[in-house]
């Protein structure tokens, strides 16, 4: 499937996909999804949950080894929060064919373009421009994007981040401020984003104040 | 509001211990087991299966025994159940035409090519309770065995030449020859297709969109055919059947005619990610009802026949054709027929309603505390009654 | 794969797939050793069905599956969705597979998918059979008023 294909023959592939235009999954990509799915899953969407509900704390997780580009975060994210239902954007990098196939056989998530997806995967310069994912209709906020924003760290320090979750304020290094602002701005609309490096994973929901300090 | 109440656990767990060894019934009659149930209440498990939407006969027997035989509580077991499994896929639309079927009648052509087939129907039985079933043990014996009469090789059964049309009687031309099934398999073309053919009736469009799922989204309404038929098929089938009735003794009449029935066996075949094609994983059997409709035609559509669906897990044809009329009834404003202010046309009223575990789960819950709720009525009541008193005295 | 190796081999998965999980067990009772890409996982497929048989699809209820995938020590990787909720019945029919790539594959055709695919056949002609003994013809009869 191609991450280029409008949304409507999107659709149509995820039902009746011919079967010929599909290769077999390479070997490689059938292995690094989690050991012991019911245990390691849910450990880790405790730790996801704890970095959305406590928006700039930064969680360790474990468990997946996706392939390269990859951080082991944002496979551990793909796997807890992804499956046949959700569809995904990979931007950038991310978007290669090693990826792709581990996405298909671990996950199951039918790739789309960002304007249709319900999660992104990628590096903040690849997202851009963001104003592009969804952001959810005053009937049902929740038909919004989640951006999994892949970084070299994560670290305390940046910007000030307040508001729901955070008792008085946190910092962590964002990409930059004028886009969180603009987002927050839009609430009860608005994507919400996941950064990963590493093993490590923090949340940044859409309620959350960003300041440049 | 909502407030909640607490205490009652030792109650609570006396209650359920008690239940345990009612569902348990006599210790000196033998206990059920999964396979008993799934084998010899086959019709039950088939509609736990339908409601519950999710088919896995075992699962249906144990939901039928942990429920005593309520089969609203052991629809709601497996629509919990169903709620745990992570959704792996969606099938590719099962081909009803392959349907290996045990049965495959019609009421509208006599002389269909396949033949009529009743299969193991209740139809044409007395209704007359057979004692002989009390009987312990011994499986019945009486019976014949069936004679083998195979579906002839390959070819399949030559169709016979048609009747000719009679002049006097309205009923519609048989098939004609050579629209039995071709080599291979069995495969028993829909009779809808004879009339198809002589552009008689409504065709449908074939389509591979992704259908909306009632399951995944919140129901939103106007809903297309397609969230109406879902909804029908996992419906309540007292609730369908009442409906489709109501239909019939004139509450958005439909005219319908069963064009076929069938109920068999189909593959389901599934789109496999890491193999890059599709595979047969198993089969199901299905039910499958097709109504053909008389149609004077409206507005925007010529005078033809028009058709009702039914398609129902297991061997569930009262639910397969009653599904089938209220499918038709809620199309009328596709087919530009009147809204006659019939409940079976209003699909507000049907798809909010048929689901079995909704409606029991609100109609159920006024029976739990409410105390609070109670409460306030029971100050409201009395204030008003005072008012009324004061308004009285004030008056005399 | 080529075109004819794929017919195969959707051909012999799906006959692992609907062969009764104890009789698999029966054929082929031990496993040669394997790693496990996919442990055996339970979930669920919805069946879609389409309006008035052949047209538009919809959702018509969900069924329970079990998938599993395997790797053979010497390379070949077996896969499986099988219907049910038999986690078995999914490790042997990926294992089964894997094996159908190998080496081993005419002794396995020949010892139990020949096997297998018979035995379905026996059944689906039997039900046939069963069914064409209730196949009926009716007759018009006229009633009322006969001039």
């Amino acid at each position: 499937m191609s991450a280029a294909t409008p949304s409507a023959a999107q659709s149509e592939a995820q039902s009746e996909a011919p079967s010929e235009a599909r290769s077999e999954a390479r070997s490689e990509a059938l292995s690094g999804g989690f050991a012991d799915a019911p245990v390691q899953s849910a450990r880790a969407f405790r730790e996801v949950l704890e970095a959305m509900a406590r928006p700039g704390t930064i969680r360790k997780v474990a468990g997946a080894r996706p392939p390269a580009p990859l951080s082991v975060a944002a496979g551990v994210a793909l796997l807890v929060l992804c499956d046949p239902t959700t569809r995904l954007h990979l931007a950038g990098a991310a978007d290669c064919p090693p990826v792709r196939d581990w996405v298909a056989f671990h996950i199951g998530a039918p790739l789309a373009p960002a304007e249709t997806a319900d999660f992104a995967l990628g590096r903040w310069e690849a997202l851009q421009p963001v104003t592009r994912f969804r952001i959810g209709q005053p009937d049902y906020p929740d038909r919004s994007a989640t951006l999994i924003v892949e970084c070299d760290r994560l670290v305390n320090h940046g910007p000030a981040l307040t508001g729901p979750g955070i008792e008085t304020a946190t910092w962590l290094n964002l990409p930059e401020t004028a886009a969180f602002r603009a987002n927050r701005a839009l609430f009860p609309l608005g994507f919400d984003c996941l950064f990963t490096a590493g093993d490590r994973i923090a949340g940044l929901p859409r309620s959350t104040r960003v300041e440049n300090i | 509001m909502y407030v909640a109440v607490k205490g009652g656990e030792r109650a609570i767990d006396n209650a359920h211990q008690w239940l345990a060894e009612e569902r348990r019934g006599d210790l000196a009659v033998p206990e059920l087991t999964i396979p008993q149930i799934r084998e010899q209440m086959k019709l039950a498990v088939n509609r736990v299966m339908a409601e519950g939407s999710l088919y896995d006969p075992d699962l249906a027997a144990l939901a039928i025994k942990q429920a005593r035989g309520d089969l609203i509580e052991a629809v709601f077991l497996i629509r919990a159940y169903r709620t745990t499994l992570p959704r792996l896929a969606a099938s590719r639309p099962v081909a009803t035409g392959a349907m290996a079927v045990d049965r495959r009648i019609s009421a509208t052509f006599k002389d269909l090519p396949g033949g009529q087939v009743l299969g193991p129907t209740f139809d044409y039985t007395h209704r007359l309770l057979d004692f002989a079933l009390m009987a312990e043990g011994e499986p019945p014996t009486g019976a014949a065995p069936l004679s083998p009469i195979p579906f002839p090789p390959g070819g399949g059964e030559a169709p016979g030449p048609a009747a000719p049309p009679d002049a006097a009687s309205d009923a519609p031309p048989s098939p004609r020859v050579g629209e039995g099934w071709g080599g291979g398999a069995p495969r028993l073309p829909h009779v809808t297709g004879f009339l198809n053919r002589d552009g008689l009736i409504e065709t449908a469009e074939a389509s591979d969109r992704t259908p909306p799922d009632l399951t995944r989204e919140p129901m939103e309404l106007p809903a297309d055919r397609a969230l109406r038929l879902q909804a029908l098929a996992r419906g309540d089938e007292g609730f369908v059947l009442g409906l489709a009735y109501s239909t019939q003794r004139g509450y958005g009449r439909t005219h319908a005619f069963v064009g076929e029935l069938r109920i068999g066996t189909v593959a389901v075949e599934v789109e496999i990610p890491e193999l890059g094609f599709a595979v047969e994983i198993g089969e199901i059997e299905l039910t499958e009802c097709e109504t053909v409709n008389q149609f004077k035609g409206s507005r925007t559509e010529p005078p033809q026949f028009t058709r009702g669906y039914g398609l129902v897990m297991g061997q569930s044809e009262r639910k397969a054709i009653a599904m089938s009329l209220v499918d038709r009834a809620l199309r009328w404003q596709e087919l530009g027929e009147d809204f006659t202010g019939a409940p079976a046309q209003d699909e507000e009223f049907v798809l909010m309603h048929c689901d079995n575990i909704q409606a029991t789960g609100f109609l159920e819950h006024i029976k739990l505390p409410h105390y609070v709720d109670f409460q306030a009525e029971l100050e409201l009541v009395r204030k008003l009654r005072a008012e009324a008193a004061a308004l009285r005295e004030a008056a005399e | 794969m080529t075109p004819s190796s794929a017919e195969a081999r959707k051909a012999w998965i799906a006959t692992l797939a609907k062969a009764p999980p104890a009789r698999l067990a029966d054929l082929m009772p031990s496993l040669p050793p394997h790693d496990l890409l996919r442990a055996p996982e339970v979930g669920a497929v919805m069946v879609r069905g389409r309006t008035g048989g052949t047209g538009a699809a919809f959702n018509l209820g969900e069924m329970t599956v079990t998938r599993c995938s395997v790797r053979l020590g010497s390379g070949p990787v077996g896969h499986a969705w099988v219907q049910g909720r038999d986690k078995d019945h999914a490790r042997r029919a990926a294992v089964i597979d894997a094996l159908m790539q190998t080496d081993a594959a005419a002794d396995l055709a020949a010892r139990v998918i020949a096997p297998l695919q018979a035995e379905a056949e026996a059944r689906r002609a039997a039900r046939a059979a069963k069914a064409a003994g209730t196949k009926v013809e009716f007759f018009t009869m006229v009633r009322g008023e006969d001039n």
